[in-house]
């Protein structure tokens, strides 16, 4: 059975840290950074490598800095 | 090192699922972290590229937070008097009758200053869609309450919660409209969730096809947050929107096709 991947991608620089794509995210994949970027803001950030590319997290991020990524492997 | 997560072979356009859209400028988002208006700004934007109206779509943009929207959108805007967008886009669509016209006005814009040109435009059914985002409070200039305040809720101005007997009762501006006849779609929607995200653009999208049908005013409502009016945490404000908003302003359609939905 062919399994699906994914793969996002965060603009750190423009993210906000909302924490909204974190409670939308079914693979808890995404965690907060205790890094800050250039605003100061704690951006998010990939904590495990589960995600399945449902585009959830872009969907609902108000600033739209995710972009996804989904193959079958 | 730490551990990245990264999955480099699989980023190629072909798997490409969901990036930002074109219609959107690259500038930062003025608004504060998580706040709906981001998300709404976006899924007028998807709708406007999935129809390929780029050219032909002239927006309005009100006075509050959104009043910079015209940085965001990269398509033709004009930005109006305090509340008066609806009398700016029905000179705009009657002078261009072929371009798309919208405006996007937030609830001390549309139901306080802007009460008079919003009831009037929707009365004599202007073909245009109105964006209104309602988030119970005036957002910009510090949290203020807005004719939307639900009762008991407490605000800069009302610090002991919204007293109706003093106060008045908060104004449902998309039931007044819907009870018009020159409106043809009126719906309320909210942004908190991807589910809610995927039904708010779908109704934004039927909005933007009924004005080629050149039936009237097509009014999509979108219950928002404010989370730093409300003093909550974005996810916290999304909670305190379900429990509190949602039972006083519910979700769902109002009226389509210009027929009441029973």
């Amino acid at each position: 059975m062919a399994k699906i991947t994914g793969d996002i991608v965060i603009d750190i620089e423009k993210c906000k840290g909302c924490e909204v794509c974190n409670t939308a995210c079914p693979q808890e994949v995404i965690g907060m950074s205790k890094e800050v970027n250039s605003k100061g803001y704690n951006y998010a950030i990939k904590v495990n490598g589960n995600c399945v590319g449902c585009a959830n997290c872009a969907v609902v991020c108000p600033d739209g800095v995710i972009t996804v990524y989904r193959a079958k492997v | 090192m730490t551990e990245t997560f990264d999955k480099p072979e699989i980023r190629t356009p072909e798997n490409l699922v969901y990036s930002k859209t074109k219609v959107l400028t690259d500038n930062v988002l003025s608004y504060c972290p998580g706040c709906g208006h981001g998300t709404a700004h976006r899924l007028v934007a998807e709708v406007i590229d999935e129809m390929g109206i780029q050219n032909d779509t002239i927006g309005v943009a009100p006075v509050g937070c959104s009043v910079l929207a015209y940085n965001f959108f990269d398509i033709d805007m004009q930005q109006a008097a305090h509340g008066r967008a609806p009398a700016l886009a029905t000179a705009i669509k009657r002078l261009y009758p072929g371009k798309f016209v919208f405006t996007y006005q937030g609830d001390g814009d549309l139901a306080a200053i802007g009460t008079a040109e919003t009831i009037h435009a929707c009365n004599r059914g202007e073909n245009i869609v109105i964006i209104f985002i309602n988030n119970g409070i005036y957002g910009m200039t510090g949290g203020q309450m807005a004719p939307t305040t639900l009762p008991g809720m407490p605000t800069s101005t009302s610090p002991y919660g919204r007293d109706t007997h003093i106060m008045g009762n908060p104004l449902k501006m998309t039931e007044i409209v819907a009870t018009l006849p020159g409106t043809y779609m009126v719906t309320r929607q909210a942004v908190h969730t991807p589910a809610a995200v995927r039904k708010a653009k779908k109704a934004i999208r039927m909005a933007f096809e009924n004005q080629k049908l050149d039936k009237g005013v097509s009014f999509v409502e979108i219950v928002s947050n404010c989370n730093s009016g409300w003093k909550l945490s974005p996810v916290k404000a999304n909670e305190w929107m379900v429990n509190n908003m949602f039972p006083f302003y519910q979700l769902g359609d109002i009226k389509m096709n210009g027929e009441l939905v029973k």
